[in-house]
C-alpha cells in the first residue's frame, strides 16, 4: 500500500513535467497536422542549454528559462523555415515525420560534438532535498519541477485564450481553411506555433535535467513517451495531452513500484493499444 | 524478368570473383540493406503507412535466433540454423498481425506513432529483460563454423535469397489483385472502403508480410554478429531510418526503388563511417543526407527519371 501511494505522489509529480513537453508536441500538430519527432530532441538541447548556463554562470536552471525559452523559440522558427516550410502541402504530413527524426538526429549529432556523450546532471545545491510528509518522500526537485510545469502550462493556455495570436492559433487548429478565409496568416502562425512548441522544451528541458542525467541519445527515452502522451490524450489537445500525461505517468510509477520497473515501460504501450482499440481519435481527440 | 534474371546471376556470381573480404563484408551489408528496404516498401510504399518501427521487428528476429542457439555449446553444421528462418519470419508476422489490425484502424500519422513507440518499447525491453535478452551484456551464442576464407557466403547468399523473395513478392502483389487493393489506399482509402474492397485485409497482410521478411533478415544480421548480440546493435532506431530513407531515395511502391537505393545509400553510408569514424560528426553528415533527400528528392529517383522521360 506504501508503495502504491508513493507510486501515485511520484507519478503525478512526474506526469505535470511531460504534461508541459507534450503541450508543445501537441500544439504543434494542432496548428500544422505535423508530428514533430525532434521534439524529444528539443527539450535534450533545452537541458544542455540550460546545464551550460548553471556551470559556467552559476544560473539556476530555472531561472535559466527565460533565456534558453527565448533561445529556442528562434530555433524552433528557424527549422520551421528551414526544414518543414518547403515541404509540398500534399505530402507534408507523411514527410514532415521523416524530416523531424531528420532534425532530431541533426540535434543529437550536434550535442554529441558540443558536449560529448558522457552523461551530464545538474547538481543544484537543494538537488538531495526531500520532505517527508504523512511518512511519505516528496523531492524538492520534484515538487518544485511540478510547480514550474503547472504555472507554464498555465501561461500557455492563457496565452492560447487572452491574445490574438492565441486566437489566430485556436482557429487554425479547428478549421484551417476558414482560418485563413478570415484573415488568418497560416504560415505566420504555424511558425510561431512550432518556435512556442520549442520554447515548451526549452522550459521542461530545464526541469528534465534537474529531474534526470541525460546525454545525446536520451531523447530517444522520450519521444515514444511524447507519443503516447498525445495520441492517447488525442492529437491537437492541450487538455488531452495533460490528462494523457497524468494517466501515463501515475500506470507507469505504480507498475514501476508494484511490480517491476523493467516492466514500466511496457505499460505506456499496452494503453495506447487499448485506447486505440475503443477510441482510435484518443480520448479527447475529435474524429479525423 | 530478364533484367531480374541478370541482376540475380550478377550478384550470385560476384563472391567467385576473389574479392577481398572488406569488399564482401560490404556488399553482405548492401544485400542485407535491399532485402529490409524491399520489406519495407511492402507497407510503406504500396500502402503509404510509414512504419517506423520495422527495426523492432528486426531486432525480435535478431533475438529469436540468438535465443534458439544460446543453449548449444557449438554448431556442428553451419547451414543447419538457417532452417530457423522460416518459423522465426511466421512466428513475427504473427506478432505483427494484432499490432497492425489496431494500429491501422486509425490515420497513417497515427500507425507511424505507434510503431515507432513499438521500436522504443522493444529496445528498452532488450535492455531490461535480462533474463531473457542478457540486457546490456548482450546474448552469446556459438561461432557459425565457416571456414575463413570464404565466411561471407553463406550469409550473402542467404541474404540474397531473401531479397529475391522479398521483389518477388513486390513484383506479385503489384501485378495482383491485392496489390491494387493497396494502390487504393494509397489512393484514397475511405473511397476505396465504400466501394467495398477489402483494404482491411490487404494492408494487414502486406505489413505481417513485410515485418516477417524483416525478421528473417534480423536473424541472419544476428547469425552473422560472430557469437553475441547486443540491445543497442539489435534494435537501432537508425535501422528503421536506413530503411526508409534507401525507399524515399530510390522511389516509394516501385520494384527496383529500395534496392537502388539500398546500393546507392548503404554504400555512401560504409564511406562514411571509414571516413569519419562511428562519430557524432557521422551522425550529423547522415541527417545532413536525409534532409536533402526529403526537401529535394521526395518522390525519388526513379520516379522522377520516369517523370522527366514522359
Amino acid at each position: 500500500m506504501h508503495a502504491l501511494v508513493q507510486g501515485l505522489i511520484l507519478g503525478v509529480l512526474t506526469g505535470g513535467v511531460y504534461a508541459l513537453m507534450a503541450s508543445g508536441q501537441t500544439l504543434v500538430f494542432g496548428i500544422m497536422k505535423v508530428v514533430n519527432l525532434a521534439q524529444g530532441a528539443l527539450v535534450v538541447l533545452g537541458a544542455y542549454l540550460s546545464y551550460q548556463l548553471f556551470v559556467s554562470y552559476g544560473i539556476d536552471p530555472f531561472l535559466a528559462i527565460p533565456v534558453t525559452a527565448v533561445v529556442m523559440f528562434a530555433l524552433g522558427v528557424g527549422v520551421h523555415l528551414a526544414v518543414l516550410r518547403p515541404l509540398r502541402r500534399e505530402d507534408r504530413a507523411e514527410l514532415s515525420l521523416l524530416v523531424t527524426f531528420a532534425v532530431a538526429l541533426l540535434i543529437e549529432g550536434v550535442i554529441g560534438v558540443v558536449w560529448n556523450t558522457t552523461r551530464r546532471s545538474i547538481n543544484t545545491s537543494y538537488a538531495n532535498d526531500s520532505w517527508t510528509v504523512a511518512g511519505y518522500q516528496i523531492t524538492v526537485v520534484r515538487f518544485a519541477a511540478f510547480a514550474l510545469s503547472a504555472a507554464a502550462l498555465g501561461l500557455l493556455i492563457l496565452l492560447l485564450h487572452r491574445t490574438r495570436f492565441g486566437r489566430a492559433v485556436r482557429a487554425t487548429v479547428q478549421n484551417p481553411e476558414s482560418a485563413r478565409l478570415l484573415g488568418v496568416r497560416a504560415e505566420r502562425v504555424a511558425a510561431l506555433g512550432f518556435g512556442l512548441g520549442a520554447a515548451t522544451a526549452a522550459a521542461a528541458g530545464s526541469v528534465y535535467g534537474l529531474l534526470y542525467p541525460f546525454n545525446a541519445g536520451s531523447h530517444y527515452d522520450l519521444i515514444s513517451l511524447l507519443l503516447s502522451i498525445v495520441v492517447l490524450g488525442g492529437l491537437g489537445s492541450i487538455g488531452g495531452a495533460i490528462a494523457g500525461a497524468m494517466i501515463i505517468s501515475v500506470s507507469s510509477a505504480v507498475v514501476a513500484s508494484t511490480i517491476s520497473p523493467s516492466w514500466a515501460p511496457m505499460t505506456f504501450f499496452v494503453l495506447l493499444l487499448a485506447v486505440l482499440l475503443v477510441r482510435p481519435q484518443g480520448l479527447f481527440g475529435r474524429p479525423a | 524478368m530478364i533484367r531480374g534474371a541478370v541482376f540475380v546471376v550478377t550478384l550470385a556470381v560476384l563472391p567467385l570473383l576473389g574479392l577481398p573480404h572488406w569488399v564482401l563484408n560490404m556488399l553482405v551489408f548492401v544485400l542485407m540493406f535491399a532485402a529490409l528496404a524491399s520489406a519495407w516498401n511492402l507497407v510503406g510504399g504500396l500502402t503509404g503507412y510509414p512504419s517506423l518501427g520495422h527495426a523492432a521487428f528486426f531486432g525480435i528476429g535478431a533475438y529469436a535466433f540468438a535465443l534458439l542457439l544460446h543453449r548449444q555449446t557449438e554448431i556442428t553444421d553451419g547451414w543447419q540454423p538457417f532452417a530457423w528462418l522460416p518459423a522465426i519470419g511466421v512466428g513475427t508476422a504473427l506478432i505483427g498481425v494484432p499490432i497492425a489490425a489496431i494500429a491501422m484502424r486509425t490515420r497513417a500519422d497515427v500507425f507511424a506513432i505507434v510503431t515507432i513507440t513499438l521500436l522504443f518499447v522493444v529496445q528498452t525491453l532488450a535492455f531490461n529483460l535480462h533474463g531473457l535478452t542478457g540486457g546490456a551484456q548482450g546474448l552469446s551464442f556459438p561461432v557459425a563454423p565457416f571456414p575463413a576464407d570464404t565466411f561471407e557466403r553463406p550469409f550473402y547468399y542467404v541474404l540474397l535469397g531473401l531479397l529475391v523473395l522479398a521483389m518477388l513478392l513486390t513484383f506479385g502483389t503489384l501485378r495482383s489483385k491485392v496489390g491494387l487493393a493497396l494502390a487504393t489506399v494509397r489512393g484514397d482509402e475511405d473511397k476505396a472502403r465504400g466501394l467495398g474492397i477489402p483494404v482491411g485485409g490487404a494492408k494487414v497482410l502486406a505489413f505481417a508480410v513485410s515485418v516477417g521478411l524483416t525478421a528473417m533478415v534480423g536473424a541472419v544480421w544476428a547469425y552473422y554478429q560472430v557469437g553475441i548480440i547486443y540491445p543497442q546493435f539489435a534494435v537501432d532506431p537508425l535501422v528503421t531510418i536506413a530503411m526508409v530513407l534507401m525507399v524515399f531515395l530510390g522511389g516509394r511502391g516501385t520494384l527496383w526503388g529500395p534496392v537502388l537505393g539500398a546500393f546507392v545509400l548503404e554504400t555512401g553510408q560504409q564511406y562514411l563511417a571509414y571516413e569519419l569514424g562511428a562519430s557524432q560528426f557521422y551522425l550529423i553528415a547522415y541527417a545532413m543526407i536525409f534532409l536533402l533527400i526529403m526537401l529535394f528528392l521526395p518522390r525519388g529517383v526513379l520516379p522522377s527519371l520516369a517523370g522527366r522521360l514522359r
